[in-house]
């Protein structure tokens, strides 16, 4: 029997109920902020390094160390200081913004396309197949991402494309293992059967009846890899492979300000806060997502 | 006589297991449906009655013999395109058998492209409104998705989209059960007057004695796998020759019961005549 | 329902039952509704109906952002003002819960003696008493090999069996009041029938009064004393379940019955009711029956009909109940199809 009125499925517990879905609870325009916060960062990737003049190999020794707010030998002002080479730390957080972003939607959209093939096609045909894909997934799985990623940056030549590849190379198994698992349980409801009965073909199948309804957890997912991959790429710049110097990266830069830490906080202190609020702004947005996931219903 | 429209010879249907050993779900199930004929098939779970229905439908394998049509084509989980159309399929939960992304229309257009010899020459749309009617719902649902029609509504897009394709058999799993009481009868209805106007087939499965007795021709009763007893449907009901079959009618509950006296008293029937 | 010579254990007034939110929706509407001693009431109702929220508010389980109001009177005390402490204390003893689903009622990781045994257990029964007590109950709802059973986990059981040990639970507080919420539905048709004659069987020995809640008329017809028809929310009629269903005062039950697929005729598709059962959200003007009514007329559609009581005990919610005093009910019988 059908309800017609849907009842709202609450958990007894209080203070469960408090707990649970922070940025659920993010009432009306505050639920907004993640959204707006990560727009800007887009905005700033976009945009800033045409504003903002950077030379990442020339360097001013006249200004190094300059705190936050100084003004230079030449007027401009270094809004957030300056570094070890005397360069300018708010030009580099804009810079890296930049170098975030590129890398972490494309790396984020290879291996979510890729990720959804191999987990659709595991789910779909099972047997062989899926036994095959899912120890590989396993495998994968079990290895340490990083540490993957920091050995083929490291054997490579320094590169964009290099530090993608690596960074995809394990990224794409959480998206397979979810595409996998929504996959298995889509095709066992009735209308899948119902084309397969009428004898639509299996492509057809596939596009129009398993796929649209996976868009909805891996939309989820897509957030919160982007952050984790946003932390790897810096984390490799931070360990001195993958990128190269003449590209900015808030990890570089914040390798750079290591030996300062207790004299010139700044040089690592603001890169290191606008990769942490990006890391959780867009881990709030992903929670955002996959409550709404959850609660639209698998349908 | 002709021959009959479908076959069953000795079906047998195994699941199995990784460990090796199979469990089968259905034993040595003989039976027919001839052309324009409803059978029902009744058991309790675990029967394999659901099963035997899904086999027909080429969703799951069977060993043992299906024979379709006037061909006697072999029918397995691949069967010839042209025969997937002459057998349709309507299931028990009617919103979880529509694509809840499509509307009425897409759904009735894929199933005409999937069988463009079925598929209607002039006006899509018109030819579609027509289908609508011909299951009892107007063009106003044609551009709505499942979610806002009612269950009842939804059955009747399932139901559309398998006549759309003209078939010869419709294999009905528990295709009311899911609905309440006063939409069940209008469905029947439905069902009763496509096999009377279009002389549609059905394997009709179902738990329910009473719904049997108001569609099936002939019924089938299973238990545990294995088909115990077969015969038209008033002759069956009057005389159950197998203890299950009795058992079960005999727990089968009927309001005709209450006309009489009391609760506690020997049920009769107002016209006097005997229960079963 | 006004028997004097049975007191009700429960007695409904004016219960409305309201879902907060922008566009409320009034998910129960003045429903009248009475359980005597010792007896079955049974609330019948389609989808849309509110039946189990009807249920749930007797139990006073409603979820959140349901609220009550009216007059709720258990064995003398108004259940609506209690404190949610006070009304605990009557769940599982004065008043038991049966659920449609056995499998989600029962704790998968518990032995199921060990959850029959939950409510003596938390008033004090200990070790031995315990343990007898527990066996005695499996026993009376008729569980072979109770002491086997009592150590096995709730999915190695059968349904039939599932369930009779919810009924155990159920019974083991001696409650006044057993509330069943569509307990026969998710069973077979063999197992259907004999879980319905043990709860019969159950009420004639101990006395205990009994609120079943159902979709199916057949179901019903069987076991109640006492019929509510419920559509929409609202009372559609109410009164001794024999007299209902031969001669139903009110055309919803006259069209549910007649809608029932009898095992002995072929004639309940004959003229089924068009349209699908009414939701509280969507109720209709006036009468909520009335867009599928036969004998609709003006008044139906502008007036809310009252629940007035046409003969003794009988009441029915409708602006020409009148007119089908002494018309018997279309119950199918033997029919060319």
């Amino acid at each position: 029997m059908t309800t017609t009125i849907p009842l709202p499925v609450q958990d007894p517990r209080p203070w469960r109920r408090s707990l649970a879905g922070v940025s659920g609870r993010l009432g009306g325009a505050l639920a907004v902020l993640p959204l707006i916060v990560v727009g800007i960062y887009v905005l700033v990737a976009i945009v800033g390094p045409m504003l903002i003049a950077y030379d990442p190999v020339a360097t001013n020794l006249a200004e190094r160390l300059r705190p936050p707010g100084s003004v230079l030998a030449d007027g401009s002002t270094a809004i957030l200081g300056t570094d070890g080479t005397g360069r300018d730390v708010f030009a580099q957080v804009v810079y890296g913004a930049r170098t975030s972003m590129i890398i972490g939607a494309a790396t984020v959209v290879i291996c979510a396309a890729f990720g959804m093939l191999v987990g659709l096609a595991a789910g779909y045909w099972g047997g062989a197949v899926d036994i095959v894909l899912s120890r590989v997934i396993d495998v994968l799985i079990a290895f340490p991402g990083i540490v993957l990623a920091i050995v083929v940056a490291g054997l490579f030549e320094r590169g964009l494309l290099v530090v993608i590849v690596a960074l995809s190379l394990s990224g794409w198994v959480s998206f397979a293992r979810l595409t996998r698992a929504s996959t298995l349980s889509i095709k066992e409801r009735d209308w899948v059967a119902a084309a397969r009965v009428m004898g639509v073909s299996t492509i057809s199948i596939q596009a129009r009846h398993i796929a649209p309804f996976l868009v909805a957890p891996v939309a989820a997912l897509l957030a919160l890899e982007f952050g984790l991959i946003v932390l790897g790429e810096a984390g490799l710049s931070f360990l001195g492979i993958g990128l190269p110097p003449s590209t900015v990266s808030w990890g570089q830069t914040i390798a750079a300000g290591k030996e300062y830490l207790s004299t010139a906080w700044w040089i690592s202190a603001f890169p290191g806060m606008a990769l942490a609020l990006l890391v959780i702004m867009v881990g709030l947005l992903g929670d955002q997502l996959n409550s709404r996931y959850q609660r639209g219903g698998a349908r | 006589m002709s021959e009959p429209l479908l076959e069953a010879r000795g079906l047998d249907i195994s699941y199995r297991h990784r460990r090796g050993h199979d469990d089968r779900i259905v034993r040595d199930v003989s039976f027919t449906i001839e052309l324009g004929e409803v059978l029902a098939l009744v058991g309790e779970s675990g029967s394999g009655k659901t099963t035997v229905a899904r086999a027909v439908a080429g969703l799951v394998r069977a060993d043992g013999e299906l024979l379709f049509g006037a061909e006697r084509t072999r029918l397995g989980m691949r069967r010839p395109h042209a025969v997937r159309r002459r057998i349709q399929m309507v299931f028990q939960d009617p919103r979880s058998s529509l694509n809840p992304r499509m509307t009425v229309a897409q759904i009735l257009a894929e199933a005409w492209r999937t069988h463009p010899d079925a598929a209607p020459a002039g006006d899509r749309r018109r030819a579609s409104i027509d289908v609508l009617e011909r299951v009892g719902l107007t063009e106003a649902v044609l551009d709505r998705r499942p979610r806002s029609l009612s269950g009842g509504q939804c059955q009747r897009v399932s139901i559309a989209r398998a006549v759309a394709l003209r078939p010869q058999l419709l294999v009905c799993d528990e295709a009311v059960s899911a609905l309440d009481v006063s939409v069940q009868a209008q469905i029947l209805r439905l069902l009763v007057d496509l096999k009377r106007n279009e002389g549609i087939a059905m394997l009709f499965i179902t738990h329910d004695l009473g719904v049997v007795r108001q569609i099936a021709d002939r019924v089938a009763v299973m238990e545990k796998g294995a088909l115990v007893e077969q015969g038209e449907t008033d002759a069956l009901f009057r005389a159950p020759q197998h203890p299950y079959t009795q058992t079960l009618l005999a727990s089968a509950l009927d309001l005709a019961e209450v006309a009489g006296p009391g609760r506690d008293a020997t049920p009769e029937n107002q016209d006097g005549k005997p229960q079963t | 329902m006004t028997d004097g010579a049975t007191p009700p254990v429960l007695t409904i007034r004016d219960l409305d039952v309201v879902l907060d939110g922008p566009e409320p929706v009034r998910i129960l509407d003045g429903v009248r509704l009475d359980v005597r001693a010792g007896r079955t009431t049974a609330l019948i109702g389609e989808s849309g109906s509110g039946k189990s929220v009807l249920g749930s508010t007797v139990i006073g389980l409603l979820p959140d952002g349901m609220r009550a109001e009216g007059h709720l009177e258990f064995a003398g005390e108004q259940l609506l003002g209690l404190s949610e402490r006070r009304r605990a204390s009557f769940r599982g003893s004065r008043i038991a819960m049966i659920f449609q689903d056995p499998l989600a009622a029962l704790n998968p990781s518990q032995r199921v003696g060990r959850q029959v045994g939950e409510v003596l257990r938390r008033r004090g029964v200990r070790g031995e008493r315990l343990r007898g007590a527990v066996l005695s109950l499996l026993e009376r709802v008729g569980i072979p090999r109770p002491a086997e059973r009592a150590r096995a986990f709730p999915h190695q059981l059968s349904g039939g069996l599932r369930q009779r040990a919810v009924i155990a639970m159920a019974l083991s507080g001696e409650p006044e009041l057993i509330i069943a919420d569509e307990p026969t539905t998710a069973l077979d048709v063999t197992v259907q029938k004999r879980i319905l004659d043990l709860l019969a069987e159950l009420q004639r020995e101990s006395g205990v009064s009994m609120l079943f809640i159902s979709h199916d008329l057949r179901v019903v017809s069987h076991i109640a004393d006492d019929l509510v028809v419920l559509y929409a929310g609202r009372v559609a009629e109410i009164g001794p379940a024999r007299e209902v269903l031969r001669v139903p005062l009110h055309p919803y039950t006259r069209a549910l019955a007649a809608s029932v697929p009898s095992v002995h005729a072929a004639s309940a598709i004959a003229e089924p009711i068009p349209g699908s059962a009414a939701s509280p959200a969507n109720r209709p003007s006036g009468c909520a029956f009335h867009p599928r009514c036969p004998l609709a007329q003006e008044i139906c559609r502008a007036a809310v009909p009252e629940l007035s009581e046409i003969e003794p005990g009988r009441f029915s919610a409708c602006h020409f109940a009148e007119q089908l005093r002494g018309v018997p009910a279309a119950i199918p019988t033997e029919e060319a199809r």
